[in-house]
């Protein structure tokens, strides 16, 4: 049983029964892989995944190393690291001699809350944190009972440190290897006691990285790393337009290029297959292909933009409604009323998509950085047309996530497997390949976050406190569509798009929020926060505005109309006295601005100072705080603090994905611009201290930077931020 | 045929001499550490050093290369000032996702090879084309500083 807190009603509704939830637990003799991992390419399939399902998180070696069988994606936010830290604190392992793999797809390793094998929502440490720390403490109970059953002593004389069992009357200690195969014999214990915080050895303590030694020498294997005998490298040549389709293809040029193999029709296009990148590269290049493309062709942002900004003035669906918000603004001693505009996003892993794919006729083996684990396995499975157990999926690390390798429709995965089933049924053979996108494919491939325009009307009474906020929201819903509908969807209101939005947290008499989710051919998908990526924007400027309005401090203003019991008060505070908030005098031209937000059940507040360079935004510093409950390393959490900071200052400044004709207007980091060395603020990240158990870190530093900044835009120019990404405003 | 040397060894490639560098390191010598990223120069991912001089490889026809010698992240450690850059790297625990960090070591290793104590300017100079989208710029700049301060010697 699971004791995660669920407070967003988003996740409420995806968790199942969690009785069956609680993995089991094997001890057993280390096998050793050729290669190191799990996934090293060259590694035969070994026995522990034979015998399928290994249903195990910890092996043990005769040499006393412990592996860890981590169930969530390492994408840079330190899964490989936190959740080992769960396993070891609980198993009194010596931590030097932890290793970790990445699981294969099981049930067993599925996520404790959302009931499929899959990293996301910010949910690694929070679902995992009951789990692995019983996982631990069940190994512990079973190696202490197998010493004490050799030694002949009651288990209460023994104790388990540093990876030995130790029975101090007698001065006996046996290492956790010469234990292990013994345990692994032993019933798993009913009544699994977990340690007191106050005793935790390594949880709260900063720990480095389990995974920097190898992304520091370049054998940290990716996706596109993985090399198999015999395997050919594809890319595809996919519609200049979403939803075209191939009408007419002439491979005759590509196919003279030299390492070229042959050219196939898929479902998305058409794929060159070549004995490697390069040739495949200059062969795509010279595919002749006329393409029947629909009515994605008609589309433009700025027809979209109009279509929105009508939508906006009219009512939607209802996602929060409380008193009479008509009448608020009538009776409001002042009010406001603006629109705002947020553009497409595109997620810019560094690493482009790719997937190596073995097709063969009773198995096929799937090499990729993937969120999704059971998802991409079952959609593989019945493209292939093979059951879900005869496909396995070998996680490499991710270079980047963000969201975009988590897709429901596990597009790039069912793509690997439609190009490997064309190339078996033109030539009978089943070579494996890779396939590649380019950047630019990546750019272009869709699964934006999705545009949005908002209209919002306030209002505050004569003593400054908001009366009245009337927020319509109009974008594409993300789970329209996908398996996660029924439940993500509740009365034409996707709670992704609102949340932050509908979650509002100032005490306000008259609220009403609304929602539009027009539908367009363009796919959309979570990008790293979601709906707050847009929400806290919008939220966070306009409580600004109505401080500026009442005449109040803004961080002062956010605190009178916070609930007395907030945590969001925690955080806004620490971050405020940190930054010296209305005391420290700041350079000539420089100005804080300050935001708040909560998601993914965390608080994070950030002050940023701003100057304005030549006409253009210069962030300075930018000081956070969070409050995500019982922190296990510190270190992670500033790292994903500063890290989503980073991810929404790009995004905030520079990040636009147009359309027009149905083309996607921008194609690489040239024009799709992100955040480089030269324009990095310094950042400071602080902690609240808190007994409560731990939330999601990973996203929530994301969505209050771009308020921030906006915020401290108007302090210096008195100009309010409205339209995504700054760097298309004037600020003169 | 285009020979090189790579990491000290010596390597003939059959590719056609327009082909991209990296592409030549990553298929036909089965390097992977270094990476691609954007296939124009614009994200540094696959830098490696040329005669010692930090180039973006997937930019680089393998014709430049010719007769010349390439140094990849594999073969960084040879050196004693790729080995610098490389702890100060782990001190710092800089990498998060890790993919651009060979770039980035690459790019710094070329830095400091030629100002060995860098300001603050050649440092934003020499790194502002290597992009990381998981936002450890300054956990590299630190441990820029830190590879510095190890090499020791004046400033």
């Amino acid at each position: 049983m699971n004791d995660m807190t669920v407070q967003d009603p988003s996740r409420r509704e995806f968790i199942k029964g969690s009785a069956a939830l609680m993995g089991g637990l094997v001890i057993g003799f280390y096998l050793p892989m050729k290669g190191g991992r799990a996934f090293a390419a060259e590694a035969p399939p070994t026995k522990a995944q034979q015998v399928y399902p290994p249903n195990a998180f910890i092996r043990i070696a005769p040499d006393d190393s412990i592996t860890i069988v981590v169930n969530k994606s390492e994408m840079g936010q330190g899964v490989y690291t936190s959740l080992p830290m769960l396993v070891a604190e609980e198993l009194e392992a010596d931590w030097s001699r932890i290793r970790v793999e990445a699981a294969p797809v099981a049930a067993v390793y599925n996520h404790t809350a959302f009931g499929i094998q899959m990293t996301g929502g910010s949910t690694s440490v929070a679902s995992s944190w009951d789990q692995m720390r019983r996982v631990g403490a069940s190994a512990r109970m079973m190696l202490i009972r197998a010493a004490a059953m050799q030694w002949g002593v009651p288990q209460s004389e023994c104790r388990a440190e540093m990876g030995q069992v130790i029975h101090a009357q007698s001065g006996r200690r046996l290492g956790y290897g010469a234990l292990a195969d013994a345990a692994a014999k032993l019933p798993l214990p009913v009544n699994v006691e977990l340690k007191q915080p106050k005793d935790f050895k390594l949880i709260g303590k900063p720990t480095r990285r389990l995974d920097t030694p190898e992304k520091i020498n370049g054998t940290a294997q990716f996706g596109l790393d993985v090399n198999l005998p015999g395997m050919l490298t594809v890319l595809v040549a996919r519609s200049p337009v979403f939803g075209g389709r191939v009408k007419h293809y002439d491979a005759t040029e590509a196919l003279k290029v030299a390492g070229v193999q042959g050219a196939y029709q898929v479902p998305t296009g058409v794929a060159v297959a070549a004995n490697g990148f390069w040739p495949a590269k200059v062969a795509r290049d010279l595919l002749e292909i006329e393409w029947d493309e629909g009515p994605g062709a008609a589309l433009s942002t700025p027809k979209m933009r109009e279509e929105y900004l009508a939508l906006a003035k009219k009512p939607g669906a209802v996602a929060r409604k409380e008193g009479d918000v008509v009448q608020g603004i009538k009776d409001a001693h002042k009010s406001v009323s603006a629109e705002y505009e947020l553009p497409f996003l595109a997620h810019a892993t560094m690493e482009p998509l790719n997937v190596v794919v073995d097709l063969k006729p009773d198995h096929c083996a799937i090499w990729t950085g993937t969120q999704f684990q059971t998802v991409d396995r079952d959609m593989a499975a019945k493209v292939a047309g093979l059951k879900p157990e005869q496909v396995e999926i070998h996680t490499t690390f991710l270079g980047g996530g963000f969201g975009r390798r988590a897709n429901p429709q596990s597009d790039f995965v069912v793509e690997a497997v439609q190009v490997a089933k064309a190339m078996k049924a033109a030539n009978k053979t089943a070579k494996p390949v890779k396939v590649v996108w380019t950047r630019e494919d990546d750019m272009r491939g869709g699964y934006y976050r999705p545009m949005w325009v908002d209209h919002i009307e306030a209002g505050i009474a004569k003593d400054g406190k908001p009366v009245a906020w009337k927020h319509t929201l109009v974008g594409q819903s993300i789970m329209a569509g996908t398996a996660f509908e029924s439940m993500m969807v509740k009365d034409g209101v996707d709670v992704t798009s609102v949340e932050g939005a509908a979650t509002l947290p100032y005490t306000i008499p008259n609220i009403r929020v609304d929602l539009h989710s027009p539908k367009h051919v363009v796919p959309v998908q979570w990008w790293r926060s979601v709906g707050h990526s847009h929400t806290a924007f919008i939220v966070e400027t306009m409580v600004d505005e109505l401080a500026h309005l009442a005449g109040k401090d803004p961080v002062a203003y956010r605190l009178g109309i916070l609930p007395a019991d907030s945590r969001y008060r925690g955080a806004l505070q620490l971050a405020a006295k940190k930054a010296g908030w209305g005391k420290k005098k700041l350079p000539k031209g420089h100005a804080y601005g300050a935001a708040v937000h909560k998601s993914f059940d965390s608080y994070v507040a950030q002050i940023a100072e701003v100057s304005l360079q030549n006409g253009k935004i210069r962030v300075h510093r930018v000081v956070a705080a969070v409050d995500c409950g019982m922190v296990v390393n510190p270190d992670g959490v500033r790292q994903q603090v500063e890290g989503g900071m980073v991810y929404g200052l790009s995004a905030a400044l520079h990040g636009a994905i147009t359309l027009e004709n149905g083309r996607v207007m921008q194609s690489n980091f040239n024009d799709y611009v992100t955040l480089r060395f030269s324009e990095m603020p310094e950042v400071e990240v602080h902690i609240v201290e808190s007994s409560e158990p731990p939330t999601g870190i990973g996203e929530p530093g994301t969505p209050p930077i771009a308020p921030a900044v906006a915020n401290a835009v108007f302090a210096l120019t008195g100009k309010r931020l409205r339209r995504m990404p700054f760097d298309r405003e004037t600020y003169v | 045929m285009i020979s090189f040397k790579i990491n000290g060894s010596q390597a003939s490639v059959d590719a056609d001499p327009s082909t991209p560098l990296l592409w030549v390191i990553r298929d036909h010598l089965q390097l992977t550490g270094t990476k691609f990223g954007c296939g124009i120069a614009q994200c540094g991912a696959c830098t490696v050093h040329l005669d010692g001089r930090a180039v973006r490889s997937c930019a680089t026809p393998v014709s430049a290369a010719s007769g010349k010698q390439v140094t990849t992240i594999e073969g960084l450690a040879e050196t004693a000032l790729g080995k610098t850059v490389q702890s100060a790297w782990l001190e710092e625990d800089v990498p998060q996702c890790g993919y651009c960090q060979s770039g980035q070591i690459m790019s710094a290793t070329a830095l400091l090879k030629e100002h060995p104590h860098p300001g603050e300017a050649q440092i934003a100079a020499a790194m502002d084309g290597n992009l990381c989208r998981c936002g450890t710029y300054n956990r590299i700049r630190s441990a820029i500083q830190r590879a510095a301060e190890m090499q020791g010697g004046a400033k």
